[in-house]
């Protein structure tokens, strides 16, 4: 190594030392002491103790590990699609051209970003069984006995999703993005092989936005697996039956309230195979269908 | 043909729209609302006072109080502004949230714009040896789920003392996240590089080039970082929910569903008032960096 290199070098992780601080101290150790306590019995007040794969096999038996986690993936198989299909209508909605699309863009983007607190509040008035305006509105069209929503342990979980397509503003801004930088001309050309309105979305608009597809779904996954705040705000320990007792609700509760944090560290580590897997299957499934224009 | 396919559009989103606002509206109309109203059928929209006609005045009609059905009942709309201030009081100490949650977004905006800036200088315009094999292990430590960390990272709080203080909801902060190098290292590579060469040769320092020459060109880019991080802190629920013990250290997030579950089921009309004031400074920052807002997003998902 040459001077010059040396010294580069030094500056290089001069600049880079932030990063390397919060490497250290908040993702490698914390990664090798979580996969050390899940094989521990530790309360944080006493020293972890070595267990070996206890924790594993007691989730096995654990059926409300088991709830959790089919909650959180009922969650999931619902919010994700619908989120998807939803978002990406309204953003090919406002990809025509109409006049106050930005206006629009605004509205529908807004709700993404009031604070999940706020959000939580909102909904669990809306969705009041007694003097919410949602029921107040499915009385008015006929229905005589509206569901009780958050009360009812039937109905919890699709209040959550209902409340989390609110939120698709986001994902929207992002296929909106998309959408607008697709050529003119590969609409022009398909326009002269006399494609209709549904064949040139079908063959142009989504092979052309579809590694955002792949991206959102990514993202999607990675999001809905570790749903957290607004569960534990409308519906505290997992609402009625444990209805909507997420994973990651269920992972809090164990490390914070009954203070079990190797079995906590335990299911942390489960969830990250379960994502990596489920990333995977998307991944595989996923890949014939998604067109990157550099290859 | 034409013109009906134009109907539809506009029919969609005018309709999308006002779905996507009434739990808005809805919430800035319930917290303007004395609490009767709040649960009155079928539901009123905007917030009213009721007098009866009693010779030429007009006295209002108290809450509970049945009016003869002879007399005149008039309605005029009245918000109920002082909602925001009876809320703020019952919420006991909401001037403390309001400045923890401050100096938190203040000290967090600050470290993550300036140490993702040196981090990301770091990996796309410094030559070293080793640098991109680095950079692949912070793109890797983006995949790793807060779970697997929260645990360990507590105890570490712990250890040194620091849970029940807002430290550990800002120190992370300083040290540049993966994500927003990743941000800005993109922005950076599009800097041509003959502008540091140049300085180089002038004999300016590194440290020189990287805060005179290339940061002001990366303003957008750092705004966005800012912008999301303020957006973060504000919004954060989780993180003060487990690192704050004592109710006077409580954000506005923590506090506000601290509130509710006091009194949450019955005084609906202050609910909304509180998470109106937590929701509104948003709205507005929306309203006043939307460009900055759109084109972070659109970035951060094209280019991710």
């Amino acid at each position: 190594m040459t001077r010059g290199e040396r010294h580069s070098l030094m500056v290089g992780l001069l600049f880079v030392s932030p990063w390397i601080v919060g490497f250290v101290a908040f993702t490698l150790y914390p990664v090798i002491a979580s996969m050390t306590y899940s094989f521990c019995d530790y309360d944080v007040l006493t020293k972890p103790v070595w267990i070996g794969t206890l924790n594993y096999r007691e989730m096995l038996t654990d059926s409300v590990f088991w709830q959790s986690l089919r909650n959180t993936l009922y969650f999931a198989a619902f919010s994700i699609p619908l989120g998807l299909v939803m978002s990406l209508s309204v953003a090919v909605l406002l990809n025509q051209s109409v006049r106050g699309r930005s206006a629009f863009r605004a509205i529908f983007f807004l709700p993404s970003l009031i604070p999940v607190v706020a959000s939580s509040m909102i909904w669990l008035w809306i969705l009041n069984g007694n003097f919410g305006l949602l029921n107040h509105a499915l009385k008015s069209i006929g229905i005589a006995h509206p569901p009780q929503w958050l009360a009812d342990p039937a109905w919890t979980k699709p209040s959550l999703i209902l409340m989390s397509l609110w939120g698709v503003g986001h994902a929207m801004v992002i296929y909106l993005a998309a959408l607008q930088d697709v050529p003119r001309s590969l609409y022009e050309s398909a326009d002269l092989d006399g494609a209709g309105a549904w064949s040139r979305f079908r063959h142009v608009t989504l092979p052309m936005i579809s590694p955002v597809i792949y991206f959102n779904l990514i993202m999607g996954i990675i999001g809905s697996l570790q749903v957290f705040s607004q569960a534990f705000i409308m519906l505290g320990g997992g609402g009625p039956q444990r209805s909507a007792l997420f994973y990651a609700v269920y992972l809090y509760l164990n490390a914070f309230e009954y203070r079990q944090m190797g079995y906590a560290c335990a299911m942390a580590w489960v969830l990250f195979l379960i994502i990596l897997f489920l990333t995977w299957v998307a991944t595989r499934s996923t890949r014939k269908l998604v067109y990157y224009a550099a290859e | 043909m034409r013109i009906f396919k134009k109907a539809i559009v506009y029919a969609l989103l005018l309709g999308g729209s006002a779905v996507f606002l009434v739990p808005l509206l809805w919430m800035m109309s319930t917290g303007l609302k004395p609490l009767d109203q709040t649960m009155s059928m079928p539901p009123t929209w905007l917030p009213y006072r009721e007098y009866v006609q009693e010779g030429s005045q007009l006295r209002e009609v108290k809450a509970g109080e049945t009016v003869p059905a002879t007399a005149t009942v008039v309605r005029k709309i009245a918000p109920r502004w002082e909602n925001f201030s009876l809320a703020i009081a019952a919420m006991k100490y909401f001037p403390r949230y309001l400045l923890n949650t401050l100096i938190l977004c203040l000290l967090t905006v600050t470290g993550t714009v300036l140490s993702s800036a040196l981090a990301a200088y770091g990996f796309s315009r410094v030559e070293w040896c080793g640098r991109n094999r680095l950079f692949t292990v912070a793109l890797a430590t983006m995949m790793v789920p807060f779970p697997v960390v929260m645990v360990p990272v507590y105890c570490l709080f712990r250890s040194v003392g620091w849970i029940g203080t807002l430290k550990p909801l800002w120190v992370g902060s300083f040290c540049a996240g993966a994500f927003n190098v990743f941000l800005l290292r993109q922005f950076f590579m599009t800097i041509p590089k003959d502008l540091s060469e140049a300085a180089r040769i002038d004999g300016c320092s590194e440290f020189r080039i990287f805060w005179q020459i290339v940061l002001p060109l990366c303003r957008p880019a750092l705004m966005v970082v800012g912008l999301f991080q303020f957006m973060a802190t504000w919004n954060d629920f989780l993180g003060p929910l487990i690192y704050l013990t004592e109710q006077k250290d409580y954000t506005l997030a923590l506090g506000l569903q601290f509130f509710q579950s006091q009194h949450g089921g019955t005084e609906w009309h202050y609910l909304m008032a509180a998470s109106t004031l937590i929701a509104l400074p948003v709205i507005i920052l929306f309203f006043f960096t939307q460009k900055t807002f759109i084109e972070g997003i659109s970035m951060t998902g094209i280019k991710g």
